[in-house]
């Protein structure tokens, strides 16, 4: 076989691997469409945080519009304070915006659900760094049942 | 009795001990000094061709029937939870994470890892590997060294065919066959799959893999006794030592990467 046939081949082997990675990146991670982009942070206080992730989607009525930076313990109050990481083409959440910590279905993944509150004269909108007052923290199951029998013991 | 028992211990530590210590002069030897592009570069493109895409064939086959497989086996489990929607995280997680590194290597040792060994032990034992030394050409540079950075790039390259042929494997399988609905085999999928987590992770699997085989695959070629029967028992041993190894580096890299 001559020198040129096999650098030929090789040559496909490498488009090919290539075109595996690039199917793999954009067609399985999806990393062209949500990783990119410019992006902001606002951070969020809750009680408890439930199963709340690193990486978690953050929510507005359903679509995706960005996702939980990190989690860490605020070391005055030793409440979890979450910071978020939001698109930056939706930079329009005026300060009465509420968070709450939700569940996709029965056992699903908890997700951040993000609600945009009013606007008037007086209401601010949200900059990068903000805090987001208004939390509601994860529904802890053991929780519900716990005064769900309490109650039923009265 | 007792002293035979240790003095069986102690040959057998020691050369090991010394195997590991030719191997890493070999490689050494092989991969240490001035890289010389012009002469090693045809020489690399030609073991690019006999290592990756030789190799090509069997990959894209078993890639497919893996992703074929591991469709049909997630969909009766995912089916009694009417949680078929997720068999494309399943089957991408599963050859991202674990099977696309773990079976190329696999393959790749009884593919050419056993072709390499076989082939370094022929040279070594028709003193073809002396008669380069009398020529004042190195072997190892010019034998070892192509032979093995042929390995460890086609390897990752190899272990991203299998994935994406896998992916679309179990495309074949659930959706057109058992019906799962397509834009929710992807869209989960790209939900859960992460490009650095999952894909990336799983590459840097794969490299570490195509260091062991090859390095393994050419040194018993390199150490094989130059008979026919050493030559034998050093190919066997290739694919026996690399994948066991292999199986071992995953179940560590795994702790490594996704334990915590």
């Amino acid at each position: 076989m001559t020198t040129r046939k096999i650098e030929i081949l090789v040559g496909t082997f490498i488009v090919l691997a290539v075109a595996a990675f690039l199917m793999l990146a954009l067609k399985v991670a999806n990393a062209g469409v949500s990783g990119s982009g410019e992006s902001y942070v606002l951070y969020a206080k809750f009680e408890n945080i439930g199963g709340l992730k690193v990486r978690s989607p953050i929510k507005v009525g359903g679509v995706v519009v960005g996702r939980v930076a990190s989690i860490d313990l605020d070391t005055v109050y030793y409440t979890p304070v979450v910071k978020m990481e939001i698109n930056e083409q939706y930079s329009n959440f005026p300060e009465t915006s509420s968070v709450a910590i939700l569940t996709s279905g029965l056992l699903g993944e908890q997700y951040l659900g993000l609600q945009p509150g009013f606007i008037d004269e007086t209401v601010e909108i949200l900059a990068d760094g903000d805090s987001i007052q208004d939390t509601r923290s994860a529904i802890v199951l053991e929780e519900l049942i716990g005064q769900f029998l309490f109650n039923r013991g009265n | 009795m007792i002293t035979d028992k240790l003095q069986n211990l102690g040959r057998t530590t020691i050369d090991n001990v010394a195997g590991f210590g030719r191997s890493g002069l070999m490689l050494f030897g092989a991969l240490i000094g001035k890289p010389d592009f012009r002469k090693g570069f045809p020489l690399l493109i030609k073991q690019l061709y006999v290592i990756g895409v030789l190799s090509l064939l069997i990959i894209v086959v078993s890639g497919l029937f893996i992703g074929m497989v591991l469709a049909l086996q997630g969909y009766t489990v995912l089916v009694k939870f009417g949680a078929e929607g997720m068999l494309g995280p399943l089957v991408a997680l599963s050859l991202l994470r674990e099977l696309g590194p773990v079976v190329t290597a696999l393959l790749f040792a009884g593919r050419a890892g056993s072709a390499l060994t076989a082939e370094i032990g022929l040279m070594k034992a028709t003193e073809q590997l002396s008669g380069m030394e009398m020529m004042a050409v190195d072997p190892l540079r010019r034998i070892i060294a192509p032979r093995f950075w042929a390995g460890v790039i086609s390897m990752p390259l190899l272990a991203l065919v299998f994935n994406a042929v896998g992916i679309l494997g179990g495309h074949l399988i659930g959706v057109d066959w058992l019906g799962v609905d397509g834009g929710s085999y992807w869209s989960t999928m790209q939900a859960n799959v992460d490009l650095y987590q999952d894909v990336l992770n799983g590459v840097i699997k794969s490299v570490v893999f195509a260091v062991i085989v090859v390095w393994i695959a050419l040194h018993k070629g390199y150490d094989a006794i130059p008979t026919s029967e050493g030559i034998s028992r050093a190919t066997t041993q290739t694919v026996v030592t690399a994948s066991l190894t292999v199986l071992g580096f995953d179940f560590i890299l795994t702790a490594l990467m996704f334990g915590g």
